[in-house]
Formats: C-alpha cells, sequence, structure tokens
C-alpha cells in the first residue's frame, strides 16, 4: 500500500508517494533521482548516505521514510545556490579532501550540520561530527582542514 | 625547473567539484534503459559437492527474466591468473563465496527473492583452512587436477651463498612473523552493466583498474561463448576507491555479461556491503620465517626468508605477490646474500588479490621488525643500523635492480631528527620510538609482457586540448597529475587541459593502475605527446616569425621569441592560420611510453622498474601496560619521491596511505572461522575512523630522477609499507615486549607483557 508523503526537499516541498517499507535513500536515488546521496553499507555504519533532517545529519539508508512527512530535509544537491558550490565545497576542493570522492558528499553533509549548529567548532567537535562517515582514501586529515578553513573563515 | 607553473605546484584534484557536488556518476548512479538487476546465489558450505540445483520456483516468480546456472557458462571455461575458477561452479563448492546461480529481475527486491527460491542440495565436505594442514600428506586435494594443494609456482630467489654468510655473521637473529587478512573496504562496492548491442558487441560500465586488460578477458570470454570477432568496449564509471581490489576481473562481471547475453538487457550487477567483504578478495594472510645476519660493525650479510601464503580456494594475483615481496627481501637495505622461498597453498578459504603495497607490507614487516632483534643483538641502535645500511644511488642490488636515485639516507635522518630519536629513544617508560623503511617500484614494475601507456592529445583552434590516456583514475588523481604534466609542457591553463580517460574505445592502451606507476608511466607518455604537439607549435610560429623553433617557448598560451621580445603572437592565432589554410591542419599527436625496465629472468632476476622510491617512517608510542592499548603520539612519514609534480596529492597519498597502514598494524583483520567470515561489515571490522588519526606529518624528501616525467617516481602504495614494523619496533622500545602477529591488538600486547613479567619472575 502506497501512501502519500509531503516533506520540503532542498527548500521545495515535494509531495510523492512511497512504499511504507522505503528508506529515505531509497526514495532520494531510486525515486527522485538524487544520487548525490550515496549508499555505502545500507546499515547506517559509514555515513555515505548521509543528510540534513531538522537540522541534524542523518543516516538516510536506515531513516524509514514515512517519518520524512513534514519534515525539513537536504540533501548534497540541495547545497549550491545558483551553479556556485557551498563554502564547505569549494574547502573541500581546494584542501585535497576528496580523492575517489564516494564519502564526500556524507562527509560535507555531516560537516554542515556540524558548522549550522556551532560554526566556531574545536578540532574534537569537528572529529565527532565526522566520526560516522568512514573514507578509506584520504586519511581524513585534509578532511578535518577544509572543515576547519570554513570554520575559521566565518 | 624553477621556472615551472603548473608542475609541482598544489592543485585540487580536477574531478573534485563534480564529487563535492554530487553529480560524480558511480557504478551505483548508472541506470540504462530496460535495465535489469543481477544477483548471485553463492555457496551455502565452504567445501561440498552440489548434489541438486532446483530452480524451477525462482523461475515463476514475476519479474525474473532470466536464471543461470553452471551449463550456461561454455564448458571448461575458466577465469583468473591460472585459470581455476569457474564463474559459475557445478559439481562442487571450495569457498563460502563460491557462485552457483545468478539471477536478473526486473528489480532489485525480486532478484533477491528469486535467490531464495532457488534450492541447492549440498554434500558438506570436511575442509581445510589452514596452510599448514593443506600441506600434510595425505591432507584432500582440493583442486584435483592440480595433483597438490601447493601452487606450482616456482618462488625461490637466491643471491650470493647464504649458507657461506651465516657462518661469517658475527650475529644472526631469527624469527617467525605473521599477518592476518585485510580488505580493501573501498566506500564504493563493486558492480558493473553488462550491455550488448545488436550484433552482440559487448559493453561494460565497470570499475575496473585494467581497462585494457579486462578488455582482452571479455573478448576471450565471447569467444568462449560463441561470439567470435566482437568487440569488447569498457567505460569506467567513477570509481569509488580501488587499493588494488579491481586489478582482476571476477565471476560476478562475467555472470552479468552472461545474464545480459541471455535477456538482450542491459544487466546490473551491485554488491552489498555484505557481499563486498566476503566475496571480494583480500591481502593475504603470510607466515614468514626469517633470519639476517651481519657482521661486528652492523653490516648486514644475509637475509634468508620463507613464506607460506594462504591461496584460498583459486588463484588471482594475490599469487603472484611474491615477486614484488622479492624487492625488499634482496633489496631493501644493503644485503649481499639472499635467499627467499614462497608457496602459496590452497584452502578453503576466501581467495586472495592484490591490494596497495602487493606483498611488500608483508615481507617488509619480517625484514623491518627482524632488523630491529638483530641490531639489539649486534648492540648497535635501530637507526644506526639503518644508517649503515641504507641503499644509495648507483647500486646494483643482488637481484639487479639498478638503483638511480634513491633518497633513503635523507628519509632516515628526516625521521630521526624530527621524531628526536636520540633523546625519546630506549627510556622503558612505556613511550617508545620505532622507524621503518621501505623500497618499492617507483618507476613502473614490468610484471606484464608490456608496462606501456598510450596517450592522444587534439588540440583546438584555441590552444585547449583533450588528452586521450589510457591511465586510471582510481581517486589519487593522474587525472589532475596528467593535466599538469600537459599544460606546463604547452604553455597553457590548466583549465584548459581536458583529460579522458575512461573509455577504452577511445583511449589508448595502458596495463593499469598498478605498483605505483601511473604517475611516472602515463606521466611520461603525457610528457611525450604534449611535446610532440609544442614542437609542431615551434615550427608553424617559426615560420611566421622566421625564427628558429629553439628560439620560441610558449608562456600563458602566448608564443614569443626567447631572442627578441617584440616577437610573440596568442597560441590560437597561429592554430588558426595553420588550420584554415589550403591543406591546412589541426594539431595531433600520440605518444606511447614503454619504460626500460626488464620482465625478471627465470632466476627471478632483472631490473623490474625504471626506478625506485624510498621512505622511513618513525612513530612514537605511548603503551598502557594495564590495558595493552597503544597510542601513537606522533608519526613522520618520510618519501623519497623524486619530484613532487603535486604536493597536495602526493601528501593525500601518504596520509591515506599511513592511516590505511595504522589500521593494518593496529586493528584491522577479517576473522574467518572454518572458511567462514565472521565480522564481514563495518560494526566488526573497523576500519579507521577519524579518531584513529594521530599527528602524523608527511616529510617530501626530493631526489633527481632522471627518468620521471618532471623527474617524478611513484607514490601510490609506499604510504602504508613500513607502518606495522615501525610501529612494532616503536613499541618494543615503549615495553621490551615484540608483537610478532599482525594486528598488534591490546590482547595481544596485554599477553605479551604478561609473558614478559613471568619470565621474570622466574
Amino acid at each position: 500500500m502506497r501512501k502519500e508523503i509531503t516533506f520540503t526537499l532542498n527548500n521545495e516541498e515535494v509531495t510523492v508517494e512511497v512504499e511504507p517499507k522505503w528508506t529515505l535513500l531509497y526514495l532520494l536515488r531510486e525515486v527522485l533521482g538524487l544520487t548525490g546521496t550515496k549508499e555505502g553499507c545500507g546499515y547506517g555504519e559509514c555515513g555515505a548516505c548521509t543528510v540534513i533532517i531538522e537540522g541534524k545529519a542523518v543516516n538516510s539508508c536506515i531513516y524509514p521514510v514515512l517519518e520524512a512527512e513534514g519534515k525539513n530535509i537536504t540533501t548534497i544537491e540541495g547545497l549550491s545556490k545558483n551553479g556556485e558550490l557551498h563554502v564547505l565545497q569549494k574547502a573541500f576542493i581546494e584542501k585535497g579532501a576528496v580523492q575517489c570522492g564516494f564519502c564526500t558528499p556524507g562527509m560535507i553533509m555531516s560537516a554542515k550540520a556540524l558548522l549550522d549548529e556551532k560554526p566556531n567548532p574545536t578540532e574534537d567537535d569537528i572529529k565527532e561530527a565526522i566520526e560516522g562517515n568512514l573514507c578509506r582514501c584520504t586519511g581524513y586529515v585534509m578532511i578535518i582542514d577544509a572543515i576547519k578553513s570554513v570554520a575559521a573563515g566565518r | 625547473m624553477e621556472n615551472l607553473k603548473v608542475v609541482g605546484k598544489k592543485i585540487p584534484k580536477l574531478d573534485a567539484p563534480l564529487k563535492a557536488a554530487g553529480v560524480a556518476q558511480y557504478i551505483q548512479d548508472i541506470k540504462l534503459p530496460g535495465m535489469l538487476y543481477g544477483k548471485i546465489l553463492y555457496s551455502k558450505y565452504p567445501h561440498a559437492n552440489i548434489l541438486k540445483i532446483d530452480t524451477s520456483k525462482a523461475e515463476k516468480l514475476a519479474g525474473v527474466k532470466a536464471i543461470v546456472i553452471a551449463k550456461d557458462m561454455p564448458p571448461n571455461f575458466r577465469i583468473g591468473f591460472m585459470k581455476d575458477n569457474p564463474p559459475l561452479k557445478s559439481k562442487k563448492v571450495l569457498s563460502i563465496r563460491d557462485e552457483i546461480a545468478a539471477v536478473a529481475a526486473t528489480s532489485q527486491e525480486i532478484a533477491e527473492e528469486a535467490l531464495s527460491l532457488i534450492e541447492v542440495e549440498y554434500e558438506e565436505l570436511p575442509g581445510i583452512f589452514d596452510p599448514l594442514e593443506a600441506m600434510k600428506e595425505g591432507a584432500p586435494i582440493l583442486h584435483e587436477e592440480a595433483k597438490s594443494n601447493v601452487l606450482k609456482l616456482p618462488w625461490r630467489l637466491v643471491c650470493g651463498d647464504v649458507e657461506k654468510a651465516k657462518d661469517e655473521s658475527a650475529y644472526i637473529a631469527e624469527d617467525t612473523f605473521s599477518t592476518q587478512w585485510v580488505t580493501h573496504c573501498c566506500l564504493g562496492t563493486s558492480g558493473c552493466i553488462a550491455h550488448f548491442d545488436m550484433q552482440n558487441n559487448l559493453t561494460l560500465y565497470s570499475n575496473t583498474q585494467i581497462p585494457s586488460l579486462a578488455q582482452n578477458d571479455f573478448v576471450e570470454a565471447l569467444n568462449a561463448f560463441g561470439l567470435k570477432n566482437r568487440r569488447v568496449r569498457i567505460i569506467q564509471a567513477v570509481i569509488g576507491g580501488g587499493f588494488g581490489s579491481k586489478l582482476d576481473t571476477y565471476a560476478y562481471e562475467y555472470i552479468a555479461i552472461l545474464l545480459a547475453l541471455k535477456t538482450k538487457k542491459p544487466v546490473k550487477i551491485i554488491f552489498t556491503r555484505e557481499e563486498e567483504f566476503f566475496a571480494t578478495s583480500p591481502r593475504q594472510c603470510t607466515i614468514t620465517k626469517i633470519s639476517q645476519g651481519c657482521d661486528k660493525e652492523g653490516r648486514l650479510t644475509f637475509r634468508e626468508v620463507e613464506m607460506i601464503l594462504d591461496n584460498g580456494a583459486y588463484t588471482s594475483w594475490g599469487a603472484t605477490t611474491p615477486s614484488v615481496m622479492m624487492l625488499p627481501i634482496s633489496s631493501l637495505y644493503k644485503v649481499p646474500n639472499v635467499k627467499y622461498t614462497a608457496k602459496c597453498v590452497y584452502t578453503n578459504n576466501t581467495y586472495c588479490q592484490a591490494m596497495r603495497g602487493y606483498g611488500n607490507p608483508q615481507a617488509t614487516f619480517a625484514i623491518e621488525s627482524n632488523l630491529d632483534q638483530l641490531a639489539e643483538k649486534a648492540d648497535i641502535d635501530p637507526l644506526e643500523i639503518r644508517r649503515i645500511n641504507a641503499n644509495e644511488p648507483g647500486e646494483i642490488t643482488p637481484q639487479r635492480f639498478k638503483i638511480t636515485s634513491c633518497g633513503m639516507k635523507e628519509c632516515i635522518e628526516e625521521v630521526a631528527k624530527r621524531l628526536n630519536w636520540k633523546e625519546k629513544r630506549g627510556k622503558d617508560k612505556g613511550r617508545g620510538v620505532g622507524m621503518a623503511s621501505l623500497i618499492h617500484v617507483g618507476g613502473g614494475a614490468r610484471v606484464y609482457k608490456s608496462d606501456g601507456c598510450g596517450t592522444i592529445i587534439k588540440m583546438d583552434d584555441f590552444g585547449k586540448v583533450d588528452v586521450f590516456t589510457g591511465a586510471s583514475d582510481i581517486g589519487q588523481g593522474s587525472d589532475t597529475v596528467i593535466a599538469q604534466i600537459v599544460a606546463e609542457v604547452l604553455g597553457i591553463p590548466i583549465e584548459d587541459v581536458n583529460v579522458i580517460n575512461n573509455d577504452t574505445e577511445v583511449c589508448p592502451w595502458d596495463v593499469g593502475v598498478h605498483a605505483s606507476r601511473t604517475t611516472f608511466v602515463a606521466g611520461n607518455a603525457a610528457l611525450g605527446a604534449a611535446n610532440r604537439i609544442r614542437q609542431q607549435i615551434l615550427d608553424a610560429a617559426s615560420k611566421i616569425f622566421e625564427e628558429e623553433p629553439s628560439n620560441l617557448d610558449i608562456k600563458d598560451s602566448i608564443i614569443f621569441s626567447t631572442k627578441n621580445s617584440e616577437k610573440s603572437i596568442p597560441l590560437g592565432k597561429v592554430l588558426r592560420r595553420i588550420h584554415y589554410t589550403t591543406g591546412g591542419k589541426m594539431l595531433m599527436a600520440e605518444y606511447f611510453y614503454d619504460p626500460a625496465n626488464e620482465n625478471f629472468d627465470k632466476e627471478f632476476k632483472g631490473n623490474l622498474s625504471a626506478s625506485y622510491a624510498y621512505g622511513t617512517h618513525g612513530v612514537e608510542v605511548e603503551v598502557d601496560k594495564e590495558t595493552g592499548k597503544v597510542k601513537i603520539l606522533n608519526y613522520i612519514a618520510a618519501h623519497d619521491v623524486g619530484k613532487a609534480i603535486n604536493p597536495l596529492l602526493l601528501e593525500g597519498q601518504i596520509y591515506g596511505g599511513g592511516l590505511q597502514g595504522i589500521g593494518y598494524a593496529l586493528g584491522e583483520k577479517m576473522i574467518y572461522k572454518d572458511g567462514r567470515l565472521m565480522n564481514g561489515n563495518f560494526l566488526d571490522y573497523k576500519i579507521p575512523t577519524v579518531k584513529d588519526v594521530p599527528p602524523i606529518q608527511p616529510v617530501i624528501v626530493e631526489t633527481e630522477e632522471k627518468e620521471g616525467p618532471f623527474g617524478a617516481k611513484g607514490i601510490g602504495e609506499p604510504g602504508l609499507v613500513p607502518t606495522a614494523p615501525a610501529i612494532a619496533n616503536a613499541i618494543y622500545d615503549a615495553i621490551g615486549v615484540r608483537i610478532k602477529d599482525l594486528p598488534i591488538t591490546p590482547e595481544k600486547v596485554l599477553a605479551a607483557i604478561k609473558a614478559k613479567e613471568g619470565e621474570k619472575k622466574i
């Protein structure tokens, strides 16, 4: 039985029919075609699927789609404005924080949720915020640098 | 060199904006019209006879378009390095990842449901899960046609006279070390899409690291399917991590091809994370017996190594890693007499493959741990014994490697200085320092018949170029390094260089992204092609200026005379002038670079690489004697890279490699129990998180490598090669116990501390 849900996605109201068993990630990727959000494990352990829901970084692969009703949700596609990348995206590029890039959208969303809540985080805050985002390429050092550079630039 | 404008600069990776924006298309993101979803049924047992496979119920499920089992594959069709692996198994399964059947359906969910409806009857057989057991007389033979569980691979290297050297050594240290299975954990799981056109030509969307060799493999497969003279095109999606995992072709790819052929639809197979853990091939575990000797002054006299590798049930490139293990065994430090033998043994475990370092991490763990043991016997500081024996430029090693550039001594000194070695070493207060060095191929590696890479460049009317390279990008940044080299040579901004690197239909041949070879080999190919275009430009401009081409140069897309500054003309203007004229021409150039390195001869000797990369890692650790927990206080990673073409990307390789090495040293282990993986998920198999990052300092030691493009050598793998022994040596310095079995878990440290205290009491 499909159900209709309405929520705000990247600043636009969306109404869509969903199967209750779907995850939010399935809706985003397979139905709405927003493939910027990645699936790295499917059970909430790698963070590649991170989106922001009501200001918090959330693993969309274990988020039941019906829970999205009425929520304000931002994905990586919602960060750039008029074709201009978000300052965090630019920092990740410039600081060398992107290698294979599969973890990058999720990592950026976790960082965004942190900076929205805490514009001047400590290094420990940064580590806390992205601890659930696994990266196998970079060794994280340049990711920390990128997030720090944005925090410092505010 | 000092006037370089693009090479040597910290230029962000060219595809990073696409990746940061979330628009880069990974294999997971690609959908083709009418595409079906494939799923594979794996064995229930690690060793069993298959009595019956019944697919009738699954066939009736709505949405199922095809089901394949072994009889649908060509008879006797085998894959892998020894051609011992049928992509679908018929009579017998030899490991838990053995493929038995596969389904193509209109959705992932239907494909999964169909798998659950396939009924397989097995007769379980006793398994062999220990290579030592498998080598015993009377052990069941896993591949009957092979007649032995020991693979027929003659890994044996002898240089000089080890027995004589033993007699003449003042000190000898001998011990046994072992390493575990670890897996790549690429964040993007494996997958492909197979698609046939109306003439049965195949397009495979792939993650492969070896597009040209994979193309050969699949042409062979199509021949076996009876499709002669068909074309195979490999299109690489953006690759979500490689680390060696994609250096072979795999059963799932052949299965996708078979399903696509049967259904006449595109078929996509994407691994779940669970499959990625148990059904891809890890770095092999090893048991290494080693002894090394030195004279009274600490000069190495010999090194003898015997190794046993668990090959698993089938054979991929993992079985050839002893060829690279020979590199540090024969040539890490100056050691005149060397003997190495290795046996790869079939078991009912998962089969192994290449993973960053290709055997070097396992070998270097034994060599560098044992070198500290030897230093202790000889009563020499571990720093000193490394200084005494360090490799030098101009050396020809016992395995006949010709060492051109070599910054090993500088790396050792950098580590000693930055770690404050003299102050910190030997204090035994729960804190200690350790170091370990590495040698790796840095100028390609002739493991295949060709070590080449091709490049084609075409230039438009405005000075912008398309560069078609065989070199694959797996996130390391070859796209950017190649663009930098081309931009530098042509005097154009990097923004005017477009690198196309993912389609065998337009890109030239390349042996693959492995052996830390891409910057060196593909870089030289790009350099060669760019130089040819440059010559064409200067020749054309020379006619306009009436000036010798050798007096002309290009900067910022302007051609000018170095003799007369008034003579200058925009590059685009020259290009248009030679294009829009009767008999006009547009500029194109190609170059195929194959380094002057050698395949090993029958004795495994020969100059494998055109240059060699060196490095030394130093670590300061603190060990909690109550918990056994090891904390890294300081980590220095010094690498001789020749010339750094892009220090930003290069440091990224060192950080990334370093942390992978730390995971290998301190925590990661695939736990197999009777052939079954017990911890195949990110909860139980822990790769390092951001909280595991120690203070880590990359040190780039630049040497001049004449063969390298702008003097560069490879850096892809070295970052994790010496990590584990450096940490093990530091732990020994801190608390006087030596862990010889990776990973160095708190439990092992604690047990070793207790054992040592027990010894004291006695």
